[in-house]
C-alpha cells in the first residue's frame, strides 16, 4: 500500500517540477511588464503606459506579491534586484510579514486607496500564510494564489456590466473585425467567472455564468459544463483543467487592425478590468494583414487553450523519410524467375525499379540518417525487408476507381471488453487488449503460435543444424491463441514491434509492458506514468517506443532502458494517443486538450501544435511519405495536417461518432477511417493533398481556407455488422483489414 | 436559473447529508450540511466527468460502474478509504456498503478495513460460465469496392464453437427429451431447467424447438418440445435475449396452427393448445421485457386468426385460449370487440345438426367454452378492478371509473398479480399503440359489457350483475358480493331475456396444483411458478372445464343439454374463479348431465355446501360423483395439457 500511495505523490512532485519553470517564467514575464510600466510610464508597452494613475497600486501590489514569492523560494538575490529596480523601500518586505508591508506601502498612497489595498493585501497575505502549511506537492496552486490575489478588483457586480459593454462594442464593430474580436469572449468569460468564484462571489458568479454562457461557441460546451459545476473556491484547487486555464495563457490570433480597435475601445472606456485580464491571461498573437473570417477562426479554435502561437509551429521539421538501407537482393533473381515461370510477363520490373530508385534518392527534407541512433538491421530484419519488397511488388495500386477490399476481423464473445487492437505489419498476427487486463494474441494465418522450448530442452538441440530456428520451438504449445497475463487494469494501448518479436501493451495500472512473442512472457514492465497509460506505439524502426497517459505527458522509451529517455510535457490534459513518425525522428501525440503536438525525439521539444479539433483526439496517422498527418477525434471529424508548413489542410466530415482508427494505404492514396458509428470510410487522400496550394502568405500567417469538399473526397462508406471499428490496417498488398468487437 | 442548473446534475440534498451523518452518529448543523452537500455534488460531478474518460478509452458507449470506480480510484479516493478499493463505491459494483464503525473508547470513527479474500476477488468475474471462448473471426466483405449504406445486420452468433462436453450434453439432452423413455425425459428437462452452463447451447436448443413445424403430426413430440421451452424459460441462468422471439413463435405455432394431428378427432390437440397458451403467458410474464413490441405483435396475430373465418375452429380455439392466457386485458381488447362478429359464425356451426357437422360442432362447443371462460374472467377481473377504488373510498361512478382506469392502466395497482402482469403489458401496448393499426379502441364500461355478454351467453355467465336501471349507481360488486349473487340459483329473475335462460353448471373450486397428475413432481408447473395466486384462478378454470376423464380433475363435466329454446343443445361449462386465498368452495351444478356412454340425459341438480374447505374435501372426492364424459382412449399420460383444457366432447 505504501508503494501505491507513494506513487501518485511522486508523480505530482515530478509534474510540478516539470511545470514550475514555465510557470515561473510566465509569472516573471508578466511582472516584468508591470515593472517596466511602473518604472518608466509611457516608454514601455503602450498599454501599460496609457493606464490611468489608479493602476499604480495594482502594480505595486503585483510587485509585493512577486517579492513574497521570491522570498519564499529563498531567491534573495532576485529580491534585492527587484526591490532596487522597483524602488521599493526595504521595510516593505521586512520580517514582520505582509501586513506590515501593506501598511508601509499604504502609507505612501492616498488614504482613500489604502483601505481597499489593505483588504487586497490581507487576502494575498493570508494566502501566503496558509501556504507553508500545505503539502509541498501543492506548490503550484500556491503560486497561483499569490498571483491571482492582485487581480481581484472592484465590484463583482460590475463584471456583467463590463462584459456587456465589451459585447456591445464588438457587436457594433465592422463585420470583418467582429469575428476576430469575438474570440475574446470565451477566455474573458471563463476568467471573469473564475475570478468571481475565486473571490467567493458565488451567486454573482452563477448569475454571470447563466447570463453569458449562451454567447459562447458550441464547441466549448464540454469545458463550460465542467466550469458550471464549479462554484466554490475550494473546488478550484483540485481541478487540473482550471489550473491549466489559469496558469497557461489562452492564445488568440488577431489581426493588427482588430487588435488596435479593441485596445482603443478598452482604453477609451478605461475598462481596466477587461484589459487586465487580457494582459494577464491572454496571449494575443497579432498578425498583419486581413482579418480572418469566422469560418477560418472556427476551423482553428476549439482547443483548451486557444490556438497555437505562430512561433510554436515555426521550427523546421525534417519530415522526409530516411534512406532505406541498401539490401542486396540475392533472392531477387529467383523471384523474377519464379514470376516468369508462372507465365507472368515481367511487367513488374519497371515498378520495382521505381520503388528501388525512390529509396536510393536522399529526400531533401529527410533528417540525417544518424540524427536519431537507430538499431542495426539484423539478418532477420533484412530477410523481412526482402519479403516486404517482394510483397510490395504485388501491391494493388489503389485509387478512386480501385478501392481496396475490406476484411473485417470481428472479436466474438468479447464479454470482457475489447479496448485495443493491433496487427503486425505483415498481417500475420492480431493482438487484442481487453478490459479484463489480458492481452490476447491470435495468429490469423494457419501458422500456429508456438513458444520457445524451455532452457533445459534448448540445451538438447543441435545448434549447428540448419533448421535450428524451427527446432527451438515447442510444438506442444502450438495454438491459435495465446493469452498474456500481467496487467492489473484494462489494456488501453497495444503495439507490435516491427520485427514481430515483441508486443507492447499499456494499461490503466500505469505500466507499459513488453512481451516476448517467442516465449509469450512479460519481459519488462516500464513504470513511470503512475497513471493510466492510454496509448503506446513502437517506432517503425523498433527499439524506441512512446507512451502517453493520464499524467499529461508522453514518454519516449527504449526497450532496454527502464526509465524514459524523453518526457514530452506540454499538453494541458491527458495524452490520449501517440504515433511515431515514419522516420522515427518525431512523435505525434493527441490529447484531450484537443490539440495535437509533434515532438522532436532528438531534443524533446515541441515542434508543432495543431489546433482545430473540438473533442479529445483518439486517432492519428502519418502518411507513408511522412509529409502529412491525419487525426480523428470524438467530434467525428478527420483533420489533415501539413507537417512541414504546420497547417491544417483538410477537414473530412461524414462520420457520426467518435473516430478511433485511421490508416493510410501503403502508397498513401487512400485514407481509411473507422469509427464508433460502425462504419469504415475511405477518403481520397491523393486529391486532398494535391489540391493543396500553399502560398507564402498562408504559410506565413497560418491562415487556412478550407473548402468543404468532404463529399468529393469520400470514396466509400462501409457498414460493419453492428461492430464499432477500433483498428484499421493495410496489408502489404493493400488489402484493408478492420477489427472490432461484436457486442450484441 | 438555479433549478435549471441543478437539474443537470445529480444532487445530494442537505437532508440526505444530515441523515447520513446521523446514521453515523454525527450531528451536523444546517450550514455544515449544506456545505457538505454542495461539495459532495461537486465531487460527484467531477468523478462522473473523469469516469467518462475511462469509458471513451474502453471504446464503449455505455458508462459502467467499473468506470466510475476507476475514476474514484484515480482521484485519490483510495487515500481516504484505504485499500478496499472495491468498497469505495457503494452500489452495484461494491460488495456491500461501507461499514462505518465507532471505536470502543473515545470519539474516533473509522471505516472498517476488512481482510479481503483475494481468491474471491480474483475469481469474481461477471462472465457467465460455459460461454464460448473469445475469438476472432474474419468476414470478407466488399470485394467489389462499392460502398454499402444500409445496415449490415449482425455477426452471426452461431459461429461459437462448442466444447466437446457441451456437444455431448446437447446430444444427450435432445435425445432424452425426444426419446421414448419418460423417466429420462424428466431428468433431462429438470437438468435443462437448472443447468447454469448451457448458455452457449441456447441457440441450438432454440433451433431444435423451432422444429415444431416439422412434427405437427405428432402430438407427443410437440408436447415434448413445449416442455423443452418451459425448461429453458425457467432456467434462471439463461438470458434468452432475442431468442424469446423464436421461442414464442414456436409456441404460437402450437397454439394457433391447424396441426396435422388435429385431423384425427381422437387426438387431444386441445390440451396441447391449452398448455402452449399457458406457456405463452408464462414466457410473457417472465421474459416479456426482452423483446419490445412482442406483446403487441402477438395480440395482432391472435386477432388476425380470430377474425379469419376460413381458419378451422381449432385455430380459433387457440386464439381464444391464447388471449385468455395473456390476461383479461387482452381479452377485453381483442376478444370482446370481436365477439359480435364471431358469434354469428359460431352460432351457425352450433345450430347445424347435420351428422356431417357433428365433429365441427363439437369443435364449436370447445370454442364456445373457451370464450365463455375468457369473458367470465374478464367480467370478474373488471369488476374486481372497479371494486378496488371503491373500497379506497373514492366511491366514484363505476362507469367512469372503468374508463379512467383502463385508459391509464398503470395508475393503480391491479387487484392481483395475474392482472398486474397483464396490466404491465397492457400499458406497454398502449404506449406503442400510437402507430399501430388497431382500430380505435375505447373501453366499454362494465355494465354495457355485461349486458352485451349476457345477450350472448345468457345465464351461462357465472358472473351476475344486476342489469336493472339502477345498476349504474350501485357500487361495483365486490368479490364477496359476486359470490353471494351467484349463490342465488335464480339470478335471471331480473333479467328480461328469459328466453335465453339455460341450465347451467357452476363450478367454483380450488384444486391443489400438486394433484394435477403432472409427471413433473419436483418443480411446480410453469403456471404456478409464474403468477402465484393468480395461477389458481387459471388453474381452476382450466380444471373445471378440462376433460373429465382425467381422474385428477375434480370438476364435474356435465355434458348438459339445455332446455332453452334458442340453443338447447349446448353444453355450458360455467364456473367462476375462486377468490384468491379464499378457500370457500361453492358448487352449484344445474342442468342435465350426460355421462359417457350415457344414452339419455338425466337432469341433475347438485349443490355442495360451501362449508368444507378444499383441504378437507379433496377435489378428487367429487370426481366419482360427477359424471365423466368425453372421449375415451386418450392416453392418460397426456397429462401435460390436461389442466386448462376446455375440451367438452359430446
Amino acid at each position: 500500500m505504501a508503494a501505491v500511495q507513494g506513487g501518485p505523490v511522486d508523480a505530482v512532485e515530478e509534474k510540478d517540477i516539470k511545470t514550475e519553470p514555465s510557470n515561473d517564467g510566465c509569472g516573471s514575464n508578466s511582472t516584468n511588464d508591470g515593472r517596466a510600466a511602473s518604472a518608466s510610464p509611457g516608454s514601455g508597452a503602450p498599454a501599460a503606459g496609457a493606464k490611468p494613475a489608479a493602476a499604480a497600486p495594482e502594480d505595486q501590489q503585483t510587485l509585493l506579491a512577486v517579492l513574497q514569492f521570491l522570498k519564499k523560494n529563498k531567491l534573495t538575490e532576485s529580491v534585492d534586484i527587484l526591490r532596487r529596480e522597483a524602488g521599493l523601500p526595504e521595510d516593505s518586505l521586512d520580517l514582520k510579514g505582509a501586513d506590515s508591508s501593506a501598511a508601509g506601502s499604504g502609507g505612501d498612497l492616498g488614504a482613500a486607496d489604502a483601505s481597499s489595498l489593505l483588504s487586497r493585501v490581507t487576502a494575498s497575505s493570508s494566502a501566503v500564510v496558509q501556504a507553508p502549511t500545505k503539502a509541498a506537492g501543492e506548490d503550484q496552486p500556491d503560486v497561483n494564489v499569490v498571483l491571482s490575489a492582485y487581480s481581484q478588483q472592484g465590484d463583482p457586480k460590475l463584471y456583467p456590466v463590463y462584459y456587456n459593454g465589451l459585447k456591445r462594442f464588438i457587436e457594433s464593430v465592422l463585420d470583418c473585425h467582429r469575428a476576430e474580436l469575438s474570440q475574446v469572449f470565451y477566455p474573458l468569460f471563463v476568467h471573469m467567472y473564475l475570478e468571481l468564484v475565486y473571490n467567493n462571489y458565488e451567486s454573482e458568479a452563477k448569475a454571470f455564468f447563466e447570463k453569458f454562457r449562451g454567447d459562447q461557441e458550441c464547441y466549448y460546451e464540454d469545458d463550460l459544463r465542467i466550469l458550471s459545476s464549479l462554484s466554490k473556491r475550494e473546488h478550484m484547487r483540485g481541478n487540473e483543467t482550471l489550473l491549466d486555464f489559469r496558469t497557461s495563457k489562452f492564445v488568440l490570433r488577431i489581426s493588427r487592425d482588430s487588435y488596435q480597435l479593441l485596445k482603443r475601445h478598452l482604453q477609451e472606456r478605461q475598462n481596466n478590468q477587461i484589459w487586465n485580464i487580457i494582459q494577464e491571461h491572454l496571449y494575443i498573437d497579432i498578425f498583419d494583414g486581413m482579418p480572418r473570417s469566422k469560418s477560418q477562426i472556427d476551423a482553428m479554435s476549439g482547443s483548451l487553450a486557444g490556438e497555437a502561437k505562430r512561433e510554436a509551429n515555426k521550427a523546421k521539421v525534417y519530415y522526409g523519410l530516411l534512406k532505406e538501407p541498401e539490401i542486396e537482393l540475392p533472392l531477387d533473381d529467383e523471384d523474377e524467375e519464379a514470376e516468369n515461370e508462372e507465365g507472368k510477363p515481367k511487367k513488374k520490373k519497371p515498378k520495382k525499379d521505381s520503388v528501388g530508385s525512390k529509396s536510393k534518392k536522399q529526400d531533401p527534407n529527410a533528417p540525417q540518417q544518424t540524427r536519431i541512433p537507430l538499431p542495426e538491421l539484423k539478418d532477420s530484419d533484412k530477410l523481412d525487408k526482402i519479403m516486404y519488397m517482394k510483397e510490395a511488388t504485388k501491391r494493388i495500386r489503389l485509387g478512386p476507381e480501385n478501392l481496396p477490399s475490406i476484411c473485417f476481423y470481428s472479436f466474438l464473445n468479447a464479454y470482457q471488453g475489447l479496448t485495443a487492437v493491433d496487427f503486425t505489419d505483415d498481417s500475420s498476427l492480431i493482438a487484442g487488449g481487453f478490459a479484463d487486463s489480458t492481452v490476447r494474441v491470435w495468429s490469423v494465418t494457419p501458422k500456429k503460435l508456438r513458444k520457445v522450448k524451455s532452457a533445459a530442452d534448448l540445451n538438447l538441440i543441435d545448434k549447428e543444424s540448419d533448421d535450428v530456428l524451427e527446432r527451438i520451438m515447442d510444438e506442444k504449445t502450438a495454438s491459435e491463441l495465446k493469452i498474456l497475463y500481467g496487467h492489473s487494469g484494462p489494456v488501453y494501448g497495444i503495439s507490435f514491434s516491427p520485427d514481430r518479436n515483441y508486443l507492447l501493451s499499456s494499461s490503466e495500472d500505469g505500466t507499459v509492458r513488453l512481451w516476448s512473442l517467442q516465449t509469450f512472457t512479460c519481459l519488462v514492465g516500464y513504470k513511470g506514468h503512475n497513471y493510466p497509460v492510454w496509448d503506446t506505439h513502437f517506432s517503425p524502426h523498433g527499439y524506441y517506443f512512446v507512451s502517453g497517459g493520464h499524467d499529461r505527458v508522453a514518454r519516449l522509451w527504449a526497450t532496454d532502458h527502464y526509465q524514459p529517455l524523453r518526457i514530452f510535457s506540454g499538453h494541458l490534459a491527458d495524452v490520449t494517443c501517440t504515433r511515431f513518425h515514419p522516420n522515427s525522428n518525431y512523435v505525434a501525440t493527441g490529447s484531450s486538450d484537443r490539440t495535437i503536438r509533434l515532438w522532436d525525439v532528438l531534443n524533446g521539444s515541441c515542434v508543432r501544435i495543431f489546433t482545430g479539433h473540438k473533442g479529445p483526439i483518439h486517432a492519428l496517422a502519418f502518411s507513408p511519405n511522412g509529409k502529412f498527418l491525419a487525426s480523428g477525434a470524438t467530434d467525428s471529424r478527420v483533420l489533415l495536417w501539413d507537417i512541414g508548413h504546420g497547417l491544417m489542410i483538410g477537414e473530412l466530415k461524414g462520420h457520426t461518432d467518435s473516430i478511433y482508427s485511421l490508416r493510410f494505404s501503403r502508397d498513401g492514396e487512400i485514407l481509411a477511417s473507422g469509427s464508433m458509428d460502425n462504419t469504415v470510410r475511405l477518403w481520397n487522400a491523393t486529391k486532398a493533398f494535391d489540391d493543396l496550394e500553399t502560398d507564402d502568405f498562408t504559410a506565413a500567417t497560418g491562415h487556412v481556407h478550407l473548402q468543404d469538399n468532404s463529399q468529393e473526397l469520400l470514396l466509400g462508406t462501409y457498414m460493419s455488422k453492428s461492430t464499432p471499428v477500433i483498428n484499421l490496417h493495410f496489408t502489404r498488398r493493400n488489402l484493408l483489414l478492420a477489427a472490432g468487437s461484436y457486442n450484441p | 436559473m438555479a433549478d435549471r442548473e441543478e437539474r443537470r446534475f445529480a444532487e445530494v440534498s442537505r437532508e440526505s447529508v444530515k441523515l447520513m451523518a446521523e446514521s453515523a452518529g454525527v450531528e451536523l448543523g444546517d450550514d455544515v450540511a449544506a456545505l457538505l452537500a454542495e461539495d459532495v455534488c461537486y465531487r460527484l460531478r467531477e468523478a462522473t466527468q473523469s469516469s467518462s474518460q475511462f469509458m471513451r478509452h474502453a471504446k464503449r458507449r455505455k458508462l459502467t460502474v467499473e468506470d466510475f470506480n476507476r475514476a474514484l480510484r484515480w482521484s485519490k479516493v483510495e487515500l481516504l478509504y484505504g485499500p478496499c478499493l472495491r468498497q469505495a463505491v457503494c452500489g452495484y459494483g461494491a460488495q456491500d456498503a461501507l461499514p462505518f464503525c465507532p471505536a470502543k473508547e473515545g470519539e474516533l470513527f473509522f471505516i472498517e478495513d476488512r481482510d479481503i479474500n483475494l481468491v474471491e476477488l480474483a475469481l469474481a468475474t461477471n462472465i457467465p460460465k460455459g460461454c464460448a471462448e473469445t475469438m476472432v473471426r474474419v468476414n470478407v466483405s466488399y470485394l467489389d469496392g462499392k460502398g454499402n449504406l444500409e445496415p449490415q445486420g449482425t455477426v452471426p452468433t452461431a459461429v461459437q464453437s462448442l466444447s466437446e462436453d457441451l456437444l455431448k450434453y446437447y446430444q444427450q439432452i435432445t435425445r432424452a427429451i425426444l426419446g421414448e423413455d419418460p423417466h429420462l425425459m424428466k431428468v433431462a428437462l429438470l437438468d435443462l431447467q437448472s443447468n447454469s452452463k448451457i448458455a452457449a447451447l441456447l441457440p441450438y436448443f432454440v433451433y431444435v424447438i423451432s422444429g415444431v413445424k416439422s412434427v405437427s403430426h405428432d402430438l407427443e413430440q410437440l408436447n415434448r418440445l413445449l416442455h423443452m421451452v418451459k425448461s429453458l424459460v425457467q432456467n434462471p441462468y439463461l438470458y434468452l435475449g432475442s431468442y424469446v422471439r423464436s421461442l414464442v413463435s414456436s409456441v404460437m405455432y402450437c397454439i394457433l396452427e391447424p396441426l396435422a394431428a388435429s385431423i384425427n378427432p381422437l387426438n387431444d390437440h386441445w390440451t396441447l393448445r391449452d398448455y402452449a397458451a399457458l406457456l405463452l403467458s408464462h414466457i410473457f410474464w417472465t421474459h416479456g421485457d426482452l423483446v419490445s413490441g412482442l406483446y403487441h405483435q402477438i395480440l395482432l396475430s391472435l386477432q388476425k386468426v380470430l377474425s379469419d373465418p376460413v381458419r378451422p375452429l381449432c385455430s380459433h380455439y387457440g386464439a381464444v385460449v391464447g388471449l385468455h392466457a395473456l390476461g383479461w386485458k387482452a381479452v377485453e381488447r381483442v376478444l370482446f370487440p370481436h365477439l359480435p362478429a364471431y358469434w354469428a359464425n359460431l352460432q351457425a356451426v352450433l345450430d347445424d345438426y347435420s351428422v356431417s357437422n357433428a365433429q365441427v360442432k363439437a369443435d364449436g362447443h370447445k370454442v364456445y367454452g373457451a370464450i365463455l371462460v375468457a369473458v367470465e374472467r374478464l367480467l370478474k377481473m373488471k369488476a374486481l378492478s372497479l371494486s378496488q377504488p371503491a373500497e379506497g373510498g373514492s366511491g366514484g361512478q363505476p362507469g367512469s371509473a372503468v374508463g379512467g382506469r383502463v385508459s391509464s392502466p398503470g395508475l393503480s395497482p391491479p387487484p392481483e398479480p395475474l392482472s398486474e402482469a397483464a396490466l404491465g403489458i397492457a400499458s406497454h401496448l398502449q404506449a406503442g399503440g400510437a402507430g399501430c393499426p388497431w382500430e380505435e379502441w375505447t373501453p366499454v364500461p362494465l355494465p354495457a359489457m355485461y349486458c352485451e355478454l349476457y345477450s350472448f351467453f345468457g345465464d351461462s355467465l357465472a358472473v351476475r350483475f344486476s342489469t336493472g336501471p339502477g345498476f349504474g349507481s350501485y357500487p361495483p360488486c365486490a368479490p364477496s358480493q359476486l359470490a353471494d349473487t351467484r349463490k342465488e340459483p335464480c339470478g335471471p329473475a331480473s333479467n328480461p331475456d328469459t328466453a335465453r335462460k339455460m341450465p347451467q353448471l357452476t363450478a367454483n373450486l380450488n384444486i391443489s396444483p400438486r394433484q394435477d397428475g403432472s409427471p413433473r413432481t419436483d418443480p411446480p408447473p410453469p403456471s404456478l411458478a409464474a403468477t402465484g395466486p393468480g395461477r389458481s384462478l387459471a388453474r381452476s378454470s382450466s380444471s373445471s372445464s378440462s376433460s373429465v376423464q382425467r381422474s385428477r380433475s375434480s370438476s364435474s363435466r356435465p355434458g348438459q343439454r339445455s332446455t332453452g329454446p334458442s340453443r338447447d343443445v349446448f353444453p355450458k361449462a360455467r364456473f367462476t374463479s375462486p377468490q384468491a386465498g379464499l378457500p370457500v368452495f361453492t358448487f352449484l351444478i344445474g342442468g342435465r348431465q350426460m355421462g359417457r356412454r350415457c344414452q339419455g340425459r338425466r337432469p341433475f341438480q347438485t349443490a355442495f355446501a360451501p362449508t368444507p374447505p378444499i383441504s378437507s374435501v379433496p377435489p378428487r372426492a367429487y370426481a366419482h360423483k360427477l359424471p365423466v364424459i368425453g372421449r375415451v382412449g386418450k392416453p392418460v399420460r397426456r397429462w401435460a395439457c390436461s389442466h386448462y383444457s376446455l375440451h367438452l366432447p359430446l
